[in-house]
């Protein structure tokens, strides 16, 4: 019954088709779809448009390659095996227990590739979790995860969080870009170090995952967690609730802006304070009690962040 | 039929029965029966024949049964899953006119939230694990070791009974006040823990912690009791490494378990009383929500998981260990050939287990654990991807060169090779920290864990059925319907799973009730292919009705089964079938290993364990060997 190889073959190699086809269309790839502000068309950025999420791909796709490759390699041997050596009548079957030999290599060759990729793994893994590569310098923002909602409190005038003037968005995040690029193309400014934001949860655990900056880091009730990561396109994205959360689970989005440069997005955090905090008449209302954190926490040791 | 341990100062093994101390003859290899083994009377009362039965063969059955049953419930759970990942909020046939009639119609979406936490827990708690273990474990482990019965036949009983408080907590959960659990079968707090947090932790939560625990006492009793089995209760001449790979795998699941399995009944106990009696293992100091109380003293979210994952990764292998033993006997039966690299497959498995309980932080790289642990649990993760990959080279050398008869059971098992390595090497993605970054909680790892559990323990358990179907019912099932299922059930798999792994890489978010709320999922082609998962997943299910009709057509019209229907080697088949009350008249004494298929000298291609061969055949064996 050589059907059942080709059949199998059939299965292997439309599976294999799929991973071919992919790369080809950007809704069967790694997400790189953003907007650019205000205009209404997505775009597709031709590779993640953060440094960091370009190691990943990097990784992503040498992984990518090396099981393709087995992949092939096993599906190959297994279709041979069932096409070559189906039941026919007078054959007799090779009586063997096995093979040292054989053992050892395919021992010895999984274990070398499976060691390589852990090793390769890890400069990336340390620059973008490991604590002592944080980078230095002051905080954009403390986001704070709550059913199902994404708030982010950006230092207010006094220049410190946690305090009245703190200017407080939900589900509308706003940082800037890494490079700032002028009409021609031309790098213009580098921000030099990545954007640094302090990730909390006031009740479930929630996760916050930048699809097209490949950043994931779980938000958990008492920690408080510091994430870094960048972007040098400008435009709208989406940031996503991972971590299942309760009936609203699906519906935790938000917007997510990165700004051009730092003049533009200083532009918009004045924007949001005079919105948040003038009354009308031209006179700010700081201290106001909208502006205190709608749950603050009495331990001063899980409010963090400000001392970093 | 009390099982009193014999005081015998040899420490011989022993058929279950009477503390006779006297008369043992000489030991006749290791593990040596005494011959004047008491059979004991079937009992005639069908409520101790078929329902509190203490025969292992019995127990298996009903295992089976209710591991089958729960296999539809949770195989429909997962339709209503992928009906509204597909078309969400649409009206769902039958359910929208009468459950969800006032929501006009749609699946409320905490609802969905129930759906495939349930299909999770039920897939994984109450049918994988009872089916593999509880059904195949218990009704093979005495056969293929030729003894009458299990070490304990009535803590085998209690290990099947202390199952059905576990089936009656999981069904009423879906009655209670807020509906049944809806934390994800890995219920993380605080989503688990408080009553505020979503409707499924009102009452359904506590249901949920209850049926688990029971599961895990039933569990833990087949464990004592087929580690027990093994050790002692083998008939002569069968040496550890004259067993067959089903009883090592069995064997070393069982081991598994009963070292996992404290961890997560402490866990669960822990989060019982976090929700009922006040205390905070689990809620992070200080932690206050709304206007309620702030917790005092407390604990932390990630410890659950910690503790969890230190039962449940080992778990993902007591789940594969079993499919991967019986997958092992079924391709060198078919192949008409030895299994390729016995020993090395043995500490192939042994391997896996050993490494199975360093490598839970896997499941927590982006949790919030200190990040330099993620990359220790990232290597260990990776070492464990060695033992399955010499696992599918031996597969693969087995049918090499072999004379391979395409049954029904054969294809399945190929099936479980070829799939296992998609997730096998799927899963060296997520074991990378980095990449695991972009697609932890996506639809990458509900792809991954698929393949293992589909493509892998459910092809496993379909090729155990039809192979061992003979042996315990006694009639055949119809092989073309057999391959007919096969073939429609690996095309849909494929169909509903593959394309998992794109949209998960896209960014796509597991358990979420509407994809469209994002812009990036909204487009056409992941909701495209969303709808073609969930087509194929129809189909996938209907596909089970043919298994359905086999089944219990064969179960009474099938043609009656020979003794050994597959010419296999091994001990279960030189017994009747279905096997008597008493399993062998004599015990049966066993000369070589489980897989001399080909022997040179002989004429048939098949050497079953109990037949003795002249020393030419023998040294011929040995020679051809090497």
């Amino acid at each position: 019954m050589r059907l059942w190889s080709v059949f199998f073959a059939v299965m292997s190699v439309a599976l294999l088709g799929i991973y071919l086809y992919a790369p080809t269309n950007p809704e069967w790839w790694l997400p790189n779809t953003y907007h650019t502000l205000g205009a209404h068309e997505p775009q597709v950025a031709e590779q993640s448009v953060a440094a960091l999420g370009r190691e990943v791909d990097h990784l992503f796709m040498i992984v990518l390659w090396l099981t393709g490759i087995t992949f092939v390699l096993v599906s190959v041997v297994f279709c041979y095996v069932a096409w070559k050596f189906g039941d026919e009548p007078g054959r007799k079957s090779t009586y063997t227990h096995g093979s040292t030999t054989l053992e050892v290599v395919w021992t010895a060759v999984p274990a070398l590739i499976l060691v390589f990729i852990a090793v390769y793994q890890l400069s990336t893994w340390a620059h973008i979790k490991y604590r002592s590569n944080a980078p230095s310098g002051p905080v954009l923002a403390e986001v704070t995860a709550r059913q199902f909602q994404w708030i982010t409190r950006y230092a207010g005038p006094d220049g410190k969080l946690r305090t009245p003037d703190d200017i407080i968005t939900i589900n509308d995040f706003h940082f800037y870009a890494n490079e700032e690029i002028d009409e021609s193309g031309r790098v213009v400014a580098t921000k030099g170090v990545p954007t640094k934001i302090l990730l909390r949860s006031e009740d479930v655990l929630h996760s916050f995952f930048l699809p097209q900056l490949r950043i994931k880091q779980d938000a958990v009730p008492g920690l408080t967690i510091p994430v870094w990561f960048d972007a040098d396109r400008p435009g709208e994205y989406e940031l996503v609730c991972a971590e299942l959360c309760g009936w609203g689970h699906y519906k935790m989005r938000s917007k997510m802006v990165v700004h051009r440069n730092k003049a533009e997005f200083e532009q918009w955090l004045a924007d949001q304070q005079k919105r948040q905090f003038e009354d009308g008449t031209g006179n700010a209302q700081v201290g106001s009690p909208e502006s205190s954190p709608p749950n603050s926490n009495p331990d001063p040791t899980t409010t963090g962040g400000i001392a970093e | 039929m009390n099982p009193t341990p014999q005081s015998e100062p040899h420490g011989h093994a022993l058929a279950h029965g009477h503390g006779d101390a006297n008369g043992h003859p000489a030991s006749h290899g290791h593990g040596g029966h005494d011959e004047h083994d008491h059979i004991h009377a079937e009992p005639t009362n069908p409520l101790f024949k078929y329902v509190f039965s203490i025969d292992h063969k019995v127990i298996g059955i009903q295992f089976l049964f209710t591991g089958l049953i729960f296999f539809v419930l949770g195989g429909l759970l997962a339709l209503l899953v992928r009906w509204q990942l597909a078309w969400p909020w649409s009206q769902v046939p039958i359910l929208s006119q009468t459950a969800w009639a006032e929501f006009g119609g749609q699946m409320p979406p905490e609802v969905y939230n129930k759906l495939f936490t349930m299909h999770g827990t039920i897939m994984i708690f109450f049918v994988i694990i009872p089916i593999l273990t509880g059904a195949f474990g218990n009704f093979l482990i005495p056969l293929m070791i030729g003894a009458r019965d299990m070490a304990f036949p009535k803590l085998n009983m209690y290990s099947y009974w202390f199952m059905w408080p576990a089936f009656i907590c999981i069904t009423y959960s879906f009655f209670v006040n807020g509906g049944s659990a809806e934390a994800g079968w890995t219920s993380y707090p605080p989503l688990a823990s408080f009553s505020w947090s979503t409707p499924g932790s009102n009452e359904g939560q506590t249901w949920w912690l209850l049926a688990l625990l029971f599961a895990g006492v039933s569990s833990m009793m087949g464990s004592v009791n087929y580690l027990t089995t093994i050790l002692t209760m083998r008939a002569p001449g069968m040496s550890l490494f004259r067993m067959p790979m089903t009883v090592w795998a069995m064997f070393i699941t069982a081991i598994l378990q009963a070292f996992a399995l404290p961890v997560l009944t402490a866990a669960l106990a822990m989060q019982l009383m976090d929700r009922t009696l006040g205390t905070n293992f689990f809620p992070p100091p200080g932690h206050v929500v709304a206007n309620s109380a702030p917790v005092v003293g407390g604990g932390q979210p990630i410890l659950w998981q910690h503790l969890f994952w230190f039962y449940s990764h080992p778990a993902v292998y007591i789940m594969i260990l079993p499919a991967m033993g019986i997958v092992s006997d079924i391709l060198s039966t078919f192949s008409r050939k030895p299994l390729f690299g016995y020993k090395p497959m043995v500490f192939a498995i042994a391997g896996i287990a050993g490494l199975g309980f360093i490598v839970w932080g896997h499941h927590m790289f982006q949790s919030g654990m200190n990040p330099y642990l993620g990359a220790t649990f990232m290597l260990s993760t990776m070492m464990i991807a060695l033992p399955s990959a010499i696992k599918t080279f031996n597969w693969l050398g087995t049918m090499w060169g072999g004379r391979i008869q395409f049954t029904a059971a054969m294809l399945n098992a190929m099936a479980f090779v070829s799939m296992f390595v998609i997730g096998g090497l799927s899963g060296i993605f997520m074991a990378a920290t980095p990449i695991d970054m972009h697609i932890h909680d996506t639809y990458f790892i509900v792809a991954h864990i698929h393949y293992v559990l589909f493509g892998g323990s459910t092809f496993g358990i379909f090729a155990a059925l039809y192979y061992w179907f003979p042996k315990m019912f006694g009639r055949m099932m119809n092989e073309t319907l057999g391959k007919i299922h096969f073939a429609l059930t690996f095309l849909f798999f494929n169909g509903t799973f593959f394309l998992m792994h794109i949209i998960g890489m896209h960014g796509h978010p597991r358990r979420i009730a509407d994809p469209t709320v994002y812009e990036y999922l909204r487009g056409t082609g992941v909701m495209g292919m969303n709808e073609f998962m969930t087509i194929n997943a129809l189909l996938l299910g209907a596909t089970q009705l043919i298994l359905v009709w086999n089944f219990f057509y064969s179960l009474f019209y099938g043609p009656k089964a020979p003794n050994n229907p597959w010419n296999a080697n091994t001990l279960e088949w030189a017994t009747t079938s279905p096997p008597p009350h008493y399993n062998f008249l004599p015990i049966p004494r066993v000369y070589h290993g489980p897989y001399e298929y080909s022997a040179p000298t002989l004429d048939k291609d098949f050497l079953p364990q109990t037949e003795e061969v002249s020393e030419e055949t023998r040294r011929a064996m040995a020679e051809a060997a090497h």
